[in-house]
């Protein structure tokens, strides 16, 4: 039995100690925001946060979580750097298919969250993880930027 | 285990906005409806319903996978109904092709950036006649002169009395006017939403993850289930440890579909996932074991070298290019792609003796249905496609097969089964762009000007498969689209089309289709001739445009834009490429830098287009942003390959995908204008590869004719 501290609720999971939070979330939990994409960490669409930090729920077994608090997509933007986020992907109009983004949008977070004025070399680095098919680039760029402006 | 009960509409209302009140409702319409509202709402078309509550929807005949289609064709219907995007909401058209066809498909489907040409027309005017309607209700109930009435924002006026009435208040007595065969459209100069870049109605949900994909779907009850099929196309199961699956804790059922799949249900998909793991199925490949990706290449070279059927020969081209000064030739090919959309492909299906229920992303609802009442033997009536947002496609889910497989499981099991592909799974088994193996040749006078071309194309026709009737006489129009007909004033062309199929490979419809192949294979030789003439790639092509001054127009404003002829660092190069594809002329100037090492880094991409009438310009922006670096990344890194029969890329570690690390930024410039819409979401797909490989001719002098152009080309001399 494992007690995840999950947005702020804790949840009572009672699964085996290596499966990945991000199927915890999905199928026992009903939270559908952070998505499927790779299963192996190659494309970032599973990013949580665990303890502040991005980190791919998909290769992120329940066993090593312990008390470090997880947020999802679902309540980033409870937090004024993850409210500020969504809203320039909204006022840049980031979102092609959508699938990605709740990935780019918790990488994002946790990178101004750190780096609240970042270069584009911080946007590559923090960034690079998390791939988008339909080639969103340029404006997930342009909205971190618009971001950090406004801080 | 905590999965919450949800009644059906909370579970499909996964629009629901924290700020626009917008519901992304999947109310069908044959669904059966509120007693009070069945006789009185109003729905004169089969994209317009309003209820006397108010409450304002519109039927999208296209699905939204990305491309902004839901809120393009919401603003098509809202203009001429006169009402705000705020004000609607948008519901998922039910596989229906009395109703839904797209005229030039003939087809219902989304797919060959046709949705707008479809659209333009019947939406217009589906709003109209529905404003019409409204009106006239009123004005019937005013005792006034319809003239004297005007409509804004959902509501009609009668100004001189001072009367207003919402359109929910007229919708039954509008129900009862009669539809209007005939109704004007306003003069685009009266366009209050249309050309404007209007908020897009799916974003917000899509950045607080409430939208439901697919994969997200749920149902009471059910069980998810991941799958094996055979890696060799045409293999059987041999064997499998059932008893293993069914000992991993969640673990449900073992499931076989016919001979060459099988699938693991669970409670999750982590017990599905691990079940499988533990029922390692072993595979005969049977016939196509052996085959390896030299042999289909192999295949592929003989059968280029005999005459195809022909598609184009108009002057006398083998004659022209025999007499001519230079000649040259050149072998172009392009690899097999897999889509790798975002969003695995998966299938939510819950089969009952009296009929089915399907969930999923899918650009072919009416094939979803007929496949699940081919597998099921229900009748199609019966079967119910809801059909929600795609987490991207680029074509893969023009294609059933997910759907199939889903009612191949459910109809063994009571339960609703929501069937998720790995990505291993989705990748290796696709629907690839076929491999193109393309011989051009063409002669030039003595002074450098183009005096005969021909072009054949050898390949697997996905036509055949896909759209039968299509496939006319041996020829492919797909295969030879943008081959046929390129934007250039050519005295003598000849094109001929090869038939080759690929032995072991199932190929299908990727984003940019024929344009994608045969822009790269024309643009790239034109570059060639224009270097054999001496001459400057901008240049050179501008000769050849006194017809086309529409192209003409993109290939100066892209390279006015990118700085055509000023001086670059060493390294560095600019490649152009010119089409008209897809009713849209495009042009995109690329630069890039190589390095010592021969990596290539895409720096700039300018990219121009004339689309004609735009119906928002931030979605065309978009489009050509996200299409060209899709393009991009495809052509620098990606190959199918098959050995021993399987296909050998299996995730992103091997199929890789451009990162925001090596994207360039790519600008965007829109000639407006109101010619009739072309399409544009294949548009900047099709530009990157012959702008990739000109631009790097342009800082090598290296002229690469076989993509993928990343992998280690350049660096070998």
């Amino acid at each position: 039995m494992f007690s995840l501290l999950i947005n702020g609720q804790t949840h009572e999971i009672d699964v085996p100690a290596d499966m990945p939070v991000l199927w915890i979330l999905r199928d026992v939990l009903g939270m559908t925001g952070t998505k499927f994409g790779c299963g192996i960490a190659q494309c970032g669409a599973c990013t949580v946060h665990l303890g502040g930090e991005a980190v791919r729920s998909c290769l992120l077994a329940v066993g090593s979580v312990g008390t470090q608090p997880i947020v999802t997509i679902e309540a980033v933007g409870d937090n004024a750097v993850g409210h500020k986020v969504q809203q320039a992907w909204l006022d840049k109009e980031v979102v092609q298919c959508g699938y990605c983004q709740s990935g780019q949008i918790m990488a994002a977070t946790a990178l101004l969250t750190q780096t609240p004025k970042p270069t584009d070399a911080d946007i590559d680095a923090a960034m690079s993880g998390n791939i988008c098919r339909c080639g969103t680039y340029v404006r997930i760029r342009e909205a971190i930027h618009a971001v950090a402006a406004s801080a | 285990m905590g999965q919450e009960m949800l009644s059906r509409r909370a579970i499909l209302a996964g629009g629901l906005l924290a700020g626009g009140g917008l519901m992304l409702s999947l109310r069908l319409p044959t669904l059966a409806r509120a007693a009070d509202s069945a006789a009185a709402e109003f729905m004169p078309n089969a994209f317009v319903r309003i209820e006397p509550s108010g409450t304002i929807t519109l039927i999208m005949p296209n699905t939204e996978v990305g491309q902004g289609i839901y809120t393009s064709a919401a603003m098509l219907i809202a203009e001429e109904l006169e009402v705000g995007l705020d004000q609607i909401q948008v519901q998922a058209a039910p596989p229906d092709l009395s109703k839904y066809t797209d005229p030039s498909l003939g087809d219902q489907a989304t797919g060959g950036s046709a949705s707008i040409r479809g659209d333009w027309m019947r939406l217009r005017q589906a709003g109209a006649a529905a404003r019409v309607m409204l009106m006239t209700a009123a004005a019937q109930r005013w005792n006034v002169d319809l003239a004297g009435c005007t409509a804004q924002r959902g509501v009609v006026h009668h100004a001189a009395s001072g009367r207003s009435a919402p359109y929910g208040e007229l919708a039954t007595a509008a129900a009862a006017v009669p539809v209007p065969q005939d109704t004007s459209l306003k003069a685009p100069a009266d366009f209050k939403l249309i050309g404007t870049s209007a908020k897009r109605i799916d974003t917000p949900s899509k950045v607080n993850g409430t939208a439901i994909y697919g994969i997200d779907a749920k149902l009471p009850g059910m069980k998810i289930a991941t799958l094996a099929i055979c890696p060799v196309k045409g293999g059987k199961l041999a064997s499998m440890d059932i008893a293993a699956a069914k000992r991993v804790p969640g673990v449900r059922d073992v499931v076989q579909v016919e001979d060459h799949a099988v699938a693991v249900i669970g409670d999750h998909m982590w017990a599905a996932k691990t079940g499988l793991d533990a029922l390692a199925p072993v595979w005969d490949g049977g016939t196509n074991a052996k085959v390896s990706h030299k042999d289909i290449l192999a295949a592929m070279d003989k059968a280029s070298q005999s005459q195809g059927v022909v598609a184009k020969d108009e002057g006398n081209a083998a004659g022209a290019i025999a007499k001519a000064a230079t000649k040259l030739d050149a072998i172009y090919e392009l690899p097999f792609l897999s889509h790798a959309p975002m969003e695995p492909v998966n299938c939510l299906i819950h089969v009952r003796p009296d009929g089915a229920e399907v969930w999923t992303g899918t650009q072919v609802p009416v094939r979803a249905q007929n496949a699940v009442a081919k597998v099921t033997g229900l009748a199609p009536a019966t079967i119910v496609i809801n059909n929600l947002y795609s987490g991207g496609a680029f074509g893969r889910r023009l294609d059933i097969d997910m759907i199939e497989i889903a009612a191949g499981v459910a109809k063994q099991v009571p339960y609703p089964v929501k069937l998720i592909w790995t990505r291993e799974e989705d990748m290796q088994h696709d629907w690839y762009r076929p491999y193109y193996y393309d011989r051009v040749s063409a002669g030039l006078d003595a002074q450098g000007k183009l005096v005969g071309w021909t072009h054949r194309v050898t390949g697997s026709s996905v036509m055949a498969r896909w759209a039968p009737p299509g496939f006319k006489n041996g020829m492919d129009p797909d295969a030879v689209e943008c081959a046929t007909e390129t934007p250039y004033e050519v005295p003598a062309t000849f094109v001929d089309y090869v038939r080759a199929e690929p032995q072991g490979m199932s190929t299908g419809w990727w984003r940019g289709v024929g344009p994608t192949h045969n822009v790269f294979v024309v643009e790239s030789f034109i570059d060639e001739l224009a270097a054999a003439a001496k001459q400057d790639p901008v240049a050179y092509r501008r000769t050849m445009l006194d017809k086309n001054p529409r192209a003409l127009a993109v290939l100066n404003l892209a390279a006015e834009k990118s700085g055509w002829g000023q001086p670059l660092p060493a390294g560095h190069g600019r490649g152009i490429t010119l089409q008209f594809a897809f009713g849209s002329y495009v042009a995109a100037v690329l630069e890039v830098e190589v390095t010592g090492q021969g990596e290539v880094l895409p720096k700039h991409a300018f990219v121009a287009i004339d689309c004609g009438q735009v119906i928002n310009p931030d979605t065309v922006e978009a489009q050509i942003q996200g299409g060209f670096i899709l393009g991009l990344g495809t052509a620098l890194y990606n190959e199918i390959t098959l050995a021993d029969g399987r296909v050998e890329q299996s995730n992103f570690h091997d199929y890789r995908s451009l990162r925001m690390n090596e994207a360039p930024l790519v600008e965007v410039f829109q000639i407006r204008n109101q010619e009739k819409p072309g399409g544009v979401g294949e548009t900047g797909t099709a530009a990157a590869a012959p702008a990739l490989g000109n631009a790097i001719f342009a800082a090598t002098g290296r002229r690469l004719r076989r993509l993928p152009f990343g992998t280690g080309q350049l660096q070998a001399s």
